[in-house]
């Protein structure tokens, strides 16, 4: 398996093409059951927040290593030229009262690192990191 | 880890005890595991992880479409955990709030302080409960020398931390305007037009401004929207409303407020209060300045201060110690 996998998000059934991606990856690298299902669906949201606010992006799905390969996991970098979010730091630090609870402020209780990049009428990056335990 | 290990083995073993054996000892065993699971942060996904592999332990057989339902319900599962991460989140979220409230609510209690002043001719009593941690009563006295002993009782419209902000601002206009001898009238003109400038326009200020002038005892009052103050005569045994119609704070700026006057004699009092006072909602129907009335004269004989207590006991008795809003009363006797 190549060590990066790129998704073109078009259409809603390419959110599905980048969670299944994203699941053999990680079970692959050798993540269990409920980890898996956990990557999904972050990878999931950021898909979906692409169909929805950008139209069109990009996932990359990607393995990574730290502590010279003593470490796996997985990263997942979600890329678009959309509109870009206003207030980064709001989106992750509280989830409106009548949100159903996932989101980006979800996805970054999912996983061990979350970064967003994104300027306004440029686009928006979010580089996710879950690592094996 | 270890120790979600050790919890791992144990559920399987009290899984499989149940499997064998279905009595309510091994369900309370299990119950007290979840409940361990909690505390080390096991989300619903996580426990339903915990039983599939219990479960394929226990049986090896296992057909490989049960084990994946169990992978569908994990799936479905995450965002129940993440409901519950949210919930958790929030109640710390709470607690935090709760402890910063706690921390206004004192420094409001020590910028709102009311010092009850001590002139030689009048005996001043007062009682201000607040309904939750702020309170949207004030009581502020203005008297700087043995001629005039200025008033002010005061109910901001709304609740807790934006009335409590306001209410500071009502604090301050009244001390800059420092001296007792000032006009109710032009007192309640000048901090109109302070709120009206500075305060959200959902917010509205009641208050009731009286001078007392300790030369003539000519008390003049002037009221913005304020719950009329109550005036007893001891010579006629009668007790008359002071009221004073005068738009509430804080909605027209040029607003004119008319000031009245009135001559108290020997044994005469006045009790100045907020709605919180007279207010029943539980008892619709109810006089309740006349029950004040009563209660008043039936315990003129005591001081100010115990008459303001004993008003409040018998008040708060009779709506079961639950208030429905902040309570004032302030009495002046002569
Ligand atoms: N890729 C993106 N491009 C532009 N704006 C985005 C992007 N992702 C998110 N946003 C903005 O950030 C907000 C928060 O996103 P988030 O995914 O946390 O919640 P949501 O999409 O509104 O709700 P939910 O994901 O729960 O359905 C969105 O409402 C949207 O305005
Ligand atoms: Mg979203």
């Amino acid at each position: 398996m190549l060590d990066e996998t790129t998704v073109q998000i078009v259409t809603e059934l390419d959110i599905v093409a980048a969670r299944q991606l994203g699941r053999n990856e990680a079970k692959a690298i050798g993540f269990n059951k409920v980890d898996q299902a956990r990557i999904a669906t972050a990878i999931s949201e950021l898909a979906k927040n692409i169909f929805l606010y950008a139209s069109v992006g990009k996932i990359i799905i990607k393995r990574i290593t730290k502590n010279g390969n003593s470490e796996k996991g997985i990263a997942i970098i979600a890329i678009d030229k959309g509109p870009g979010i206003k207030d980064v730091g709001k989106v992750l630090d509280y989830s409106p009262a009548a949100n159903n609870g996932a989101g980006l402020h979800a996805v970054k209780r999912l996983v061990d690192l979350i970064e967003i990049q994104s300027e306004i009428g440029m686009g928006t990056i979010v580089r996710i990191e879950k690592w094996l335990r | 880890m270890n120790i979600l290990k050790q919890l791992k083995a144990q559920y399987k073993k009290i899984l499989l005890d149940y499997i064998l054996n279905q009595n309510e000892s091994n369900l309370y065993i299990g119950q007290n595991l979840i409940k361990q699971l909690i505390q080390k942060n096991v989300t619903p996904e996580d426990v339903i992880g915990i039983h599939k592999q219990a479960i394929e332990e226990i049986y090896e057989d296992l057909p490989e479409s049960i084990s994946h339902a169990y992978d569908f319900l994990i799936e479905l599962m995450v965002h129940f955990g993440l409901k519950v991460k949210e919930h958790q989140f929030l109640l710390l979220k709470q607690e935090e709030m709760r402890i910063e409230m706690d921390i206004a609510a004192k420094i409001q209690n020590l910028l709102l302080e009311t010092t009850i002043p001590t002139p030689e001719l009048l005996d001043i009593g007062m009682v201000s409960i607040p309904k939750r941690k702020m309170n949207g009563d004030y009581v502020h006295f203005l008297h700087d020398d043995e001629n005039y002993l200025g008033v002010a009782v005061t109910d901001v419209v709304g609740k807790g931390v934006p009335a409590a902000l306001c209410m500071s601002m009502v604090k301050y206009g009244l001390d800059t305007l420092g001296y007792a001898n000032s006009n109710p009238s032009y007192v309640l003109e000048v901090l109109n037009k302070i709120i009206e400038k500075s305060v959200d326009d959902s917010m509205f200020v009641s208050l009731f401004y009286g001078r007392y002038n300790l030369n003539n005892d000519i008390f003049t009052w002037a009221s913005a929207g304020h719950e009329p103050a109550l005036y007893y005569r001891a010579k006629e045994n009668i007790f008359y409303d002071l009221e004073s119609k005068g738009l509430l704070l804080g909605i027209l700026p040029e607003f004119k407020y008319i000031q009245h006057d009135v001559k108290l004699e020997k044994d005469d009092f006045l009790v100045l209060m907020t709605d919180g006072v007279t207010d029943f909602r539980k008892l619709e129907e109810f006089d309740s300045r006349g029950y004040i009335k009563q209660l008043a004269v039936s315990y003129s004989r005591l001081s100010a201060q115990q008459m303001c207590e004993e008003i409040y006991k018998d008040l708060e008795r009779l709506q079961d110690f639950n208030l429905d809003d902040d309570f004032t009363i302030v009495i002046i006797k002569k």
